[in-house]
Protein backbone atom coordinates (compact mmCIF):
# COMPACT_ATOMS: atom_id res chain seq x y z
CA UNK A 1 0.00 0.00 0.00
CA UNK A 2 1.39 3.57 -1.11
CA UNK A 3 1.24 6.28 2.05
CA UNK A 4 1.22 9.66 0.60
CA UNK A 5 3.15 11.04 4.09
CA UNK A 6 2.33 14.40 3.07
CA UNK A 7 -1.32 14.20 3.08
CA UNK A 8 -3.25 15.92 6.05
CA UNK A 9 -6.34 14.65 5.49
CA UNK A 10 -8.51 11.39 5.87
CA UNK A 11 -11.98 10.01 6.32
CA UNK A 12 -11.52 10.02 10.22
CA UNK A 13 -8.64 11.66 12.44
CA UNK A 14 -8.52 10.31 15.94
CA UNK A 15 -7.01 12.26 18.43
CA UNK A 16 -5.05 9.81 20.89
CA UNK A 17 -3.13 6.84 20.29
CA UNK A 18 -4.36 4.72 22.98
CA UNK A 19 -5.84 1.64 23.10
CA UNK A 20 -9.25 3.23 22.21
CA UNK A 21 -7.93 5.60 19.36
CA UNK A 22 -5.88 2.57 17.68
CA UNK A 23 -8.27 -0.19 18.36
CA UNK A 24 -10.94 1.93 16.89
CA UNK A 25 -8.46 2.82 13.88
CA UNK A 26 -7.92 -0.31 13.09
CA UNK A 27 -11.47 -1.37 13.04
CA UNK A 28 -12.52 1.64 11.10
CA UNK A 29 -9.86 0.55 8.45
CA UNK A 30 -11.29 -2.35 8.04
CA UNK A 31 -14.48 -0.92 6.96
CA UNK A 32 -12.22 0.72 3.91
CA UNK A 33 -12.04 4.66 5.64
CA UNK A 34 -8.55 6.22 5.75
CA UNK A 35 -7.40 7.55 9.47
CA UNK A 36 -5.00 9.31 10.66
CA UNK A 37 -4.04 9.13 14.42
CA UNK A 38 -2.31 11.89 15.74
CA UNK A 39 -0.90 11.56 19.02
CA UNK A 40 0.59 14.23 21.23
CA UNK A 41 3.58 12.24 23.52
CA UNK A 42 6.45 10.73 21.69
CA UNK A 43 4.71 6.77 22.70
CA UNK A 44 2.04 4.96 21.30
CA UNK A 45 -0.16 3.64 24.57
CA UNK A 46 1.23 6.18 26.81
CA UNK A 47 -1.36 7.03 29.03
CA UNK A 48 -3.74 4.55 30.87
CA UNK A 49 -3.93 1.78 28.27
CA UNK A 50 0.01 0.59 29.65
CA UNK A 51 -0.66 1.38 32.76
CA UNK A 52 -3.38 -0.68 34.45
CA UNK A 53 -3.50 -3.91 36.37
CA UNK A 54 -4.64 -5.45 32.87
CA UNK A 55 -8.03 -6.97 33.90
CA UNK A 56 -10.63 -7.77 31.49
CA UNK A 57 -13.62 -8.61 33.77
CA UNK A 58 -17.43 -8.00 34.02
CA UNK A 59 -18.21 -8.18 37.80
CA UNK A 60 -18.00 -4.55 39.61
CA UNK A 61 -18.65 -2.87 36.64
CA UNK A 62 -21.88 -0.31 35.99
CA UNK A 63 -25.17 -2.00 34.26
CA UNK A 64 -24.82 0.83 32.09
CA UNK A 65 -21.61 -0.43 30.44
CA UNK A 66 -21.94 -4.32 31.04
CA UNK A 67 -23.52 -5.50 28.28
CA UNK A 68 -20.96 -3.82 25.80
CA UNK A 69 -18.24 -5.11 27.94
CA UNK A 70 -20.03 -8.87 28.02
CA UNK A 71 -20.06 -8.87 24.23
CA UNK A 72 -16.63 -7.88 23.66
CA UNK A 73 -15.62 -11.16 26.25
CA UNK A 74 -18.06 -13.24 23.85
CA UNK A 75 -16.89 -12.35 20.89
CA UNK A 76 -13.58 -10.36 20.66
CA UNK A 77 -11.01 -11.33 23.47
CA UNK A 78 -10.48 -14.98 22.61
CA UNK A 79 -9.88 -14.38 19.34
CA UNK A 80 -7.41 -11.40 19.60
CA UNK A 81 -4.10 -12.37 19.70
CA UNK A 82 -4.76 -14.36 16.40
CA UNK A 83 -6.20 -11.36 14.66
CA UNK A 84 -3.73 -9.00 16.17
CA UNK A 85 -0.46 -11.31 15.23
CA UNK A 86 0.70 -10.50 18.93
CA UNK A 87 0.45 -12.41 22.30
CA UNK A 88 -2.33 -10.10 23.93
CA UNK A 89 -1.82 -12.93 26.94
CA UNK A 90 -5.65 -12.95 27.27
CA UNK A 91 -6.33 -15.43 30.23
CA UNK A 92 -9.98 -16.29 30.81
CA UNK A 93 -10.10 -18.29 34.29
CA UNK A 94 -12.21 -16.24 36.24
CA UNK A 95 -12.22 -13.02 38.76
CA UNK A 96 -12.49 -13.12 42.55
CA UNK A 97 -13.12 -9.89 44.15
CA UNK A 98 -12.08 -10.67 48.05
CA UNK A 99 -13.85 -9.35 50.97
CA UNK A 100 -12.73 -9.76 54.72
CA UNK A 101 -15.41 -7.82 56.93
CA UNK A 102 -19.41 -8.40 56.58
CA UNK A 103 -19.27 -4.89 55.19
CA UNK A 104 -16.94 -6.11 52.25
CA UNK A 105 -19.31 -8.97 51.41
CA UNK A 106 -22.73 -7.01 51.57
CA UNK A 107 -20.85 -4.40 48.96
CA UNK A 108 -19.60 -7.26 46.69
CA UNK A 109 -23.23 -8.96 46.98
CA UNK A 110 -25.01 -5.37 46.29
CA UNK A 111 -22.38 -5.69 43.03
CA UNK A 112 -22.68 -8.88 42.18
CA UNK A 113 -26.93 -8.77 42.68
CA UNK A 114 -26.78 -5.81 40.29
CA UNK A 115 -24.86 -7.82 37.19
CA UNK A 116 -26.67 -10.74 37.91
CA UNK A 117 -29.62 -8.71 37.28
CA UNK A 118 -27.97 -7.86 33.27
CA UNK A 119 -27.56 -11.92 33.10
CA UNK A 120 -23.89 -11.98 34.37
CA UNK A 121 -22.60 -15.09 35.63
CA UNK A 122 -21.53 -13.90 38.98
CA UNK A 123 -22.26 -15.52 42.46
CA UNK A 124 -21.30 -14.59 45.88
CA UNK A 125 -18.70 -17.43 47.39
CA UNK A 126 -17.55 -18.56 51.16
CA UNK A 127 -13.63 -18.28 52.67
CA UNK A 128 -13.37 -22.17 51.72
CA UNK A 129 -14.43 -22.19 48.17
CA UNK A 130 -12.22 -19.38 47.66
CA UNK A 131 -9.52 -20.99 49.22
CA UNK A 132 -10.09 -24.20 46.71
CA UNK A 133 -9.71 -22.12 44.32
CA UNK A 134 -6.62 -20.02 45.21
CA UNK A 135 -5.03 -22.16 47.85
CA UNK A 136 -2.93 -19.47 48.49
CA UNK A 137 -5.32 -16.94 49.75
CA UNK A 138 -4.85 -16.34 53.97
CA UNK A 139 -7.71 -17.00 56.29
CA UNK A 140 -8.50 -13.48 56.54
CA UNK A 141 -10.62 -13.69 53.63
CA UNK A 142 -13.67 -14.84 54.33
CA UNK A 143 -15.71 -14.63 50.87
CA UNK A 144 -15.35 -13.05 47.40
CA UNK A 145 -17.82 -12.59 44.64
CA UNK A 146 -16.96 -15.40 41.77
CA UNK A 147 -16.88 -14.51 37.81
CA UNK A 148 -15.77 -17.47 35.93
CA UNK A 149 -15.68 -15.58 32.87
CA UNK A 150 -13.51 -12.58 33.58
CA UNK A 151 -9.80 -12.68 33.08
CA UNK A 152 -6.75 -10.96 32.40
CA UNK A 153 -4.37 -9.53 29.55
CA UNK A 154 -1.31 -7.93 28.74
CA UNK A 155 -2.09 -4.21 28.14
CA UNK A 156 1.39 -3.80 26.30
CA UNK A 157 0.72 -5.81 23.77
CA UNK A 158 -2.75 -5.66 23.61
CA UNK A 159 -2.40 -1.69 22.93
CA UNK A 160 0.87 -1.81 20.60
CA UNK A 161 -0.96 -4.80 18.88
CA UNK A 162 -3.71 -3.10 17.89
CA UNK A 163 -1.26 -0.26 16.74
CA UNK A 164 0.98 -2.66 14.59
CA UNK A 165 -2.49 -3.75 12.84
CA UNK A 166 -3.83 -0.90 12.31
CA UNK A 167 -0.52 0.49 10.54
CA UNK A 168 -0.12 -2.55 8.50
CA UNK A 169 -3.95 -1.78 6.89
CA UNK A 170 -2.36 1.51 6.24
CA UNK A 171 -3.51 3.82 9.17
CA UNK A 172 -0.95 6.75 9.92
CA UNK A 173 -0.08 7.41 13.10
CA UNK A 174 2.02 10.37 14.16
CA UNK A 175 3.42 10.98 17.18
CA UNK A 176 4.95 13.58 19.21
CA UNK A 177 1.38 15.81 17.20
CA UNK A 178 -0.21 17.58 20.25
CA UNK A 179 -3.79 18.78 19.23
CA UNK A 180 -4.71 22.29 20.62
CA UNK A 181 -7.64 23.06 18.95
CA UNK A 182 -10.92 21.62 16.65
CA UNK A 183 -12.31 24.29 14.56
CA UNK A 184 -15.60 24.25 12.96
CA UNK A 185 -15.98 25.44 9.55
CA UNK A 186 -19.82 26.13 8.72
CA UNK A 187 -20.78 24.84 11.94
CA UNK A 188 -18.69 21.47 11.14
CA UNK A 189 -16.17 20.02 12.81
CA UNK A 190 -13.10 20.80 9.89
CA UNK A 191 -9.57 21.33 11.37
CA UNK A 192 -7.60 19.92 13.52
CA UNK A 193 -4.78 21.78 15.13
CA UNK A 194 -1.78 20.83 16.39
CA UNK A 195 1.03 22.81 17.34
CA UNK A 196 2.65 22.59 14.38
CA UNK A 197 0.02 21.48 11.75
CA UNK A 198 -3.42 21.92 10.29
CA UNK A 199 -5.12 18.42 9.55
CA UNK A 200 -8.47 18.18 8.29
CA UNK A 201 -11.41 15.82 8.19
CA UNK A 202 -15.58 16.03 8.43
CA UNK A 203 -15.05 13.37 11.49
CA UNK A 204 -13.16 13.82 14.11
CA UNK A 205 -13.04 11.27 17.33
CA UNK A 206 -11.74 12.62 20.83
CA UNK A 207 -10.19 9.59 22.29
CA UNK A 208 -7.15 11.86 24.64
CA UNK A 209 -7.98 10.87 28.12
CA UNK A 210 -7.89 13.63 30.22
CA UNK A 211 -6.58 15.43 27.99
CA UNK A 212 -10.11 14.75 26.21
CA UNK A 213 -11.33 17.72 28.37
CA UNK A 214 -8.99 20.54 27.26
CA UNK A 215 -9.20 19.29 23.28
CA UNK A 216 -13.28 19.37 23.66
CA UNK A 217 -13.29 22.63 25.47
CA UNK A 218 -12.55 24.28 21.76
CA UNK A 219 -15.75 23.73 20.48
CA UNK A 220 -17.69 24.11 23.55
CA UNK A 221 -18.33 20.62 25.01
CA UNK A 222 -17.30 19.10 28.51
CA UNK A 223 -17.19 15.87 30.17
CA UNK A 224 -17.15 16.16 33.88
CA UNK A 225 -13.88 14.38 34.92
CA UNK A 226 -10.88 14.16 36.99
CA UNK A 227 -7.13 13.19 36.59
CA UNK A 228 -6.35 10.96 39.56
CA UNK A 229 -3.17 9.20 40.35
CA UNK A 230 -2.57 5.69 41.03
CA UNK A 231 -0.12 3.25 41.24
CA UNK A 232 1.28 -0.37 40.49
CA UNK A 233 4.24 -2.36 41.28
CA UNK A 234 6.02 -5.67 39.38
CA UNK A 235 7.61 -8.47 41.08
CA UNK A 236 10.21 -10.93 39.64
CA UNK A 237 9.32 -14.02 37.48
CA UNK A 238 7.89 -16.18 40.40
CA UNK A 239 6.53 -19.83 39.96
CA UNK A 240 3.30 -20.11 38.52
CA UNK A 241 0.99 -19.86 41.41
CA UNK A 242 -2.98 -18.66 40.08
CA UNK A 243 -4.62 -17.74 36.76
CA UNK A 244 -7.37 -15.76 38.55
CA UNK A 245 -7.71 -11.93 38.07
CA UNK A 246 -8.13 -10.56 41.85
CA UNK A 247 -9.68 -7.45 42.86
CA UNK A 248 -11.12 -6.45 46.81
CA UNK A 249 -13.68 -5.06 48.07
CA UNK A 250 -11.83 -2.37 49.71
CA UNK A 251 -9.98 -1.56 46.91
CA UNK A 252 -6.24 -2.32 48.63
CA UNK A 253 -4.81 -3.87 45.84
CA UNK A 254 -5.68 -5.91 42.17
CA UNK A 255 -4.04 -7.91 39.93
CA UNK A 256 -2.82 -11.07 38.26
CA UNK A 257 0.10 -12.85 37.52
CA UNK A 258 1.44 -12.43 34.37
CA UNK A 259 2.59 -15.15 31.53
CA UNK A 260 5.74 -14.02 32.10
CA UNK A 261 5.56 -15.24 35.97
CA UNK A 262 5.76 -11.93 37.17
CA UNK A 263 3.00 -10.62 39.57
CA UNK A 264 1.34 -7.08 38.74
CA UNK A 265 -0.14 -5.25 41.39
CA UNK A 266 -2.05 -2.23 42.07
CA UNK A 267 -3.15 -0.54 45.26
CA UNK A 268 -3.98 2.82 46.62
CA UNK A 269 -2.78 5.06 49.59
CA UNK A 270 -5.90 6.80 50.43
CA UNK A 271 -3.62 10.15 49.05
CA UNK A 272 -5.67 9.77 45.27
CA UNK A 273 -5.95 12.67 44.12
CA UNK A 274 -3.87 14.69 46.21
CA UNK A 275 -0.57 14.45 45.50
CA UNK A 276 2.17 16.87 44.25
CA UNK A 277 1.97 17.46 40.69
CA UNK A 278 4.58 18.09 38.53
CA UNK A 279 3.24 17.41 35.45
CA UNK A 280 4.27 13.52 34.78
CA UNK A 281 2.61 10.66 36.78
CA UNK A 282 5.61 9.79 39.33
CA UNK A 283 5.45 7.42 41.79
CA UNK A 284 4.54 8.36 45.76
CA UNK A 285 7.25 6.77 48.13
CA UNK A 286 4.62 5.90 50.03
CA UNK A 287 2.67 3.81 47.65
CA UNK A 288 4.60 0.43 46.77
CA UNK A 289 5.32 0.04 50.73
CA UNK A 290 1.71 0.36 51.11
CA UNK A 291 0.55 -2.00 48.45
CA UNK A 292 3.18 -4.35 49.16
CA UNK A 293 1.35 -4.39 53.02
CA UNK A 294 -1.76 -5.15 51.65
CA UNK A 295 -0.99 -8.06 49.54
CA UNK A 296 0.95 -9.69 52.19
CA UNK A 297 -2.43 -9.88 54.37
CA UNK A 298 -3.77 -11.57 51.47
CA UNK A 299 -0.82 -13.67 50.14
CA UNK A 300 1.69 -14.35 53.08
CA UNK A 301 3.31 -16.57 51.08
CA UNK A 302 4.33 -13.68 48.43
CA UNK A 303 6.11 -12.13 51.48
CA UNK A 304 9.35 -12.95 50.01
CA UNK A 305 8.95 -12.00 46.03
CA UNK A 306 11.17 -9.06 44.75
CA UNK A 307 9.73 -6.03 43.42
CA UNK A 308 11.49 -5.38 40.59
CA UNK A 309 9.68 -1.92 39.64
CA UNK A 310 7.15 0.44 39.82
CA UNK A 311 5.00 2.55 38.22
CA UNK A 312 1.74 5.12 38.10
CA UNK A 313 -0.62 6.68 35.78
CA UNK A 314 -3.49 8.43 35.29
CA UNK A 315 -7.23 7.71 35.84
CA UNK A 316 -9.82 9.92 33.31
CA UNK A 317 -11.84 9.56 36.42
CA UNK A 318 -15.81 10.85 35.45
CA UNK A 319 -18.16 12.30 37.27
CA UNK A 320 -20.58 8.99 37.57
CA UNK A 321 -17.88 6.84 37.02
CA UNK A 322 -18.63 5.09 33.63
CA UNK A 323 -17.09 6.32 30.33
CA UNK A 324 -18.46 8.43 27.71
CA UNK A 325 -19.09 7.02 24.10
CA UNK A 326 -20.96 9.23 22.11
CA UNK A 327 -21.77 11.37 18.75
CA UNK A 328 -21.79 15.13 19.31
CA UNK A 329 -24.46 16.21 17.59
CA UNK A 330 -24.40 19.89 18.52
CA UNK A 331 -20.82 19.69 16.78
CA UNK A 332 -21.73 17.88 13.47
CA UNK A 333 -18.78 15.52 13.10
CA UNK A 334 -17.33 15.16 16.43
CA UNK A 335 -17.18 11.62 18.20
CA UNK A 336 -15.85 10.84 22.10
CA UNK A 337 -14.61 8.27 24.03
CA UNK A 338 -12.82 9.05 27.10
CA UNK A 339 -13.70 9.15 30.93
CA UNK A 340 -13.30 5.29 30.95
CA UNK A 341 -12.38 5.91 35.31
CA UNK A 342 -9.74 3.38 35.22
CA UNK A 343 -11.58 0.46 33.67
CA UNK A 344 -11.02 0.43 30.25
CA UNK A 345 -8.82 -2.06 28.79
CA UNK A 346 -10.85 -4.62 29.19
CA UNK A 347 -13.55 -2.77 27.34
CA UNK A 348 -11.31 -1.34 25.06
CA UNK A 349 -11.90 -3.75 22.03
CA UNK A 350 -15.48 -3.69 22.26
CA UNK A 351 -15.65 -0.32 22.71
CA UNK A 352 -13.52 0.55 19.69
CA UNK A 353 -15.82 -2.15 17.32
CA UNK A 354 -18.85 -0.33 18.27
CA UNK A 355 -17.37 3.79 18.11
CA UNK A 356 -15.98 2.61 14.47
CA UNK A 357 -19.56 1.26 13.76
CA UNK A 358 -20.87 4.55 15.50
CA UNK A 359 -18.80 6.45 13.09
CA UNK A 360 -18.64 4.61 10.10
CA UNK A 361 -22.66 3.51 9.69
CA UNK A 362 -23.98 5.52 12.61
CA UNK A 363 -25.74 2.79 14.05
CA UNK A 364 -23.99 0.19 16.46
CA UNK A 365 -24.15 -3.71 17.90
CA UNK A 366 -24.23 -3.07 21.67
CA UNK A 367 -27.05 -0.28 22.87
CA UNK A 368 -24.61 2.61 24.17
CA UNK A 369 -27.14 4.96 24.28
CA UNK A 370 -26.89 5.29 28.52
CA UNK A 371 -22.86 6.70 27.78
CA UNK A 372 -23.69 9.76 26.02
CA UNK A 373 -22.12 12.98 26.62
CA UNK A 374 -24.68 14.96 27.43
CA UNK A 375 -25.96 12.68 30.45
CA UNK A 376 -24.62 14.72 33.31
CA UNK A 377 -26.94 16.40 35.51
CA UNK A 378 -26.26 18.94 38.48
CA UNK A 379 -27.82 17.12 41.61
CA UNK A 380 -30.96 19.47 42.40
CA UNK B 1 15.37 10.34 2.13
CA UNK B 2 12.83 12.51 4.32
CA UNK B 3 14.28 12.17 8.38
CA UNK B 4 12.37 10.18 10.38
CA UNK B 5 11.85 12.52 13.38
CA UNK B 6 11.25 15.91 12.20
CA UNK B 7 12.93 19.03 14.18
CA UNK B 8 10.13 19.74 15.91
CA UNK B 9 9.97 15.63 17.79
CA UNK B 10 7.03 14.76 15.21
CA UNK B 11 7.23 11.36 13.91
CA UNK B 12 5.36 10.24 11.24
CA UNK B 13 5.01 6.13 11.76
CA UNK B 14 4.39 5.67 8.24
CA UNK B 15 7.48 7.11 6.73
CA UNK B 16 9.50 4.63 4.72
CA UNK B 17 12.37 3.67 6.74
CA UNK B 18 13.40 0.52 4.08
CA UNK B 19 12.63 -3.25 4.62
CA UNK B 20 14.05 -5.22 7.51
CA UNK B 21 17.53 -6.73 6.14
CA UNK B 22 18.68 -9.51 8.27
CA UNK B 23 22.31 -9.20 9.44
CA UNK B 24 24.91 -11.91 10.60
CA UNK B 25 24.75 -11.12 14.44
CA UNK B 26 21.21 -11.13 14.72
CA UNK B 27 21.15 -13.68 17.17
CA UNK B 28 23.33 -11.72 19.75
CA UNK B 29 21.76 -11.30 23.20
CA UNK B 30 20.88 -7.70 23.98
CA UNK B 31 19.12 -7.63 26.62
CA UNK B 32 20.21 -10.73 28.96
CA UNK B 33 17.82 -10.88 31.69
CA UNK B 34 14.39 -11.29 29.30
CA UNK B 35 16.56 -12.86 26.60
CA UNK B 36 16.05 -10.50 23.48
CA UNK B 37 17.86 -10.46 20.26
CA UNK B 38 19.87 -8.04 18.17
CA UNK B 39 17.24 -9.21 15.17
CA UNK B 40 14.13 -9.33 17.78
CA UNK B 41 14.63 -5.43 17.96
CA UNK B 42 15.64 -4.66 14.62
CA UNK B 43 12.21 -6.76 13.54
CA UNK B 44 10.32 -4.54 16.35
CA UNK B 45 11.30 -1.43 14.68
CA UNK B 46 9.95 -2.60 11.38
CA UNK B 47 7.18 -3.55 12.65
CA UNK B 48 6.90 -0.04 14.04
CA UNK B 49 7.97 0.12 17.30
CA UNK B 50 9.97 3.87 16.81
CA UNK B 51 10.92 4.42 20.49
CA UNK B 52 12.78 2.34 23.69
CA UNK B 53 9.83 2.83 25.60
CA UNK B 54 7.93 0.52 22.87
CA UNK B 55 10.26 -1.70 22.16
CA UNK B 56 10.40 -2.29 26.06
CA UNK B 57 6.62 -2.69 26.16
CA UNK B 58 6.35 -5.09 22.91
CA UNK B 59 9.36 -7.37 23.91
CA UNK B 60 10.10 -6.78 27.66
CA UNK B 61 13.62 -5.86 26.39
CA UNK B 62 14.87 -3.77 29.83
CA UNK B 63 12.28 -4.91 31.63
CA UNK B 64 13.99 -8.34 33.94
CA UNK B 65 15.61 -7.78 37.09
CA UNK B 66 17.93 -5.57 35.97
CA UNK B 67 15.54 -3.40 34.41
CA UNK B 68 17.36 -2.42 31.38
CA UNK B 69 20.93 -0.95 33.34
CA UNK B 70 22.60 -3.18 31.22
CA UNK B 71 21.56 -3.20 27.87
CA UNK B 72 19.03 -0.17 27.95
CA UNK B 73 22.28 1.84 25.83
CA UNK B 74 22.39 -0.98 23.57
CA UNK B 75 18.39 -0.86 23.00
CA UNK B 76 18.40 2.44 22.01
CA UNK B 77 21.93 1.98 19.78
CA UNK B 78 20.19 -0.12 17.52
CA UNK B 79 16.54 1.62 17.55
CA UNK B 80 18.52 4.52 16.18
CA UNK B 81 20.64 2.47 13.54
CA UNK B 82 17.78 1.55 11.94
CA UNK B 83 15.80 4.47 11.92
CA UNK B 84 18.73 6.39 10.52
CA UNK B 85 19.22 9.00 13.58
CA UNK B 86 21.19 9.75 16.06
CA UNK B 87 20.96 7.68 19.87
CA UNK B 88 20.79 11.36 20.91
CA UNK B 89 17.54 11.96 19.35
CA UNK B 90 16.03 9.31 20.97
CA UNK B 91 14.57 9.35 24.82
CA UNK B 92 16.06 6.47 27.30
CA UNK B 93 13.11 4.56 29.23
CA UNK B 94 11.97 5.88 32.26
CA UNK B 95 14.26 4.28 35.55
CA UNK B 96 11.37 2.83 37.89
CA UNK B 97 11.98 2.50 41.65
CA UNK B 98 13.24 0.49 43.47
CA UNK B 99 16.72 0.61 41.89
CA UNK B 100 17.70 -2.99 43.17
CA UNK B 101 14.90 -5.87 43.34
CA UNK B 102 13.15 -5.77 47.05
CA UNK B 103 11.38 -8.12 48.93
CA UNK B 104 7.86 -6.93 49.88
CA UNK B 105 8.09 -8.07 53.74
CA UNK B 106 11.80 -5.11 53.25
CA UNK B 107 9.91 -2.97 51.13
CA UNK B 108 6.46 -3.46 52.87
CA UNK B 109 7.75 -2.09 56.09
CA UNK B 110 9.27 1.33 55.26
CA UNK B 111 6.55 3.99 55.94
Amino acid sequence: MTININEKTADVIIVGAGIIGSASAYYLAQKGLSVIVLEGSKNIGDGGSSRNGGGVRQSGRDPRELPLVMWGIENLWPTLSEELGVDVEYTQKGNLRLGKTEAHLKTLKGLADRAIACGLDVRMIDGDEVRAINPYLSEEVIGASWCPTDGHANPLTATLGYYKKARELGVRFITGEKVVQIKKIKGQVRQIITENNVYESDKVLVAAGYQSRKILSTVGIDVPMEALKMSCLVTEAEPKMFDQMLGTAEADFYGHQSKHGSFVFGGSTGFEGMDKDNGRPISSSLGASCTCRGIMKYFPALSQAKIVRSWSGWIDRCADLVPVISPVEEVPGLYIACAFTGHGFGIAPAAAYNIAEMIADGKTTIDISALRYDRFKPKL
Amino acid sequence: MEKVITSQGIVDRSKDIGPFVPEADDDRLICRCEEITKGEIRKAVHEGMYTVTEVRRYLRAGMGLCQGQTCGRFVKGIIASELGVSPAELEPATSRSPMRPVEMAVLGHEV
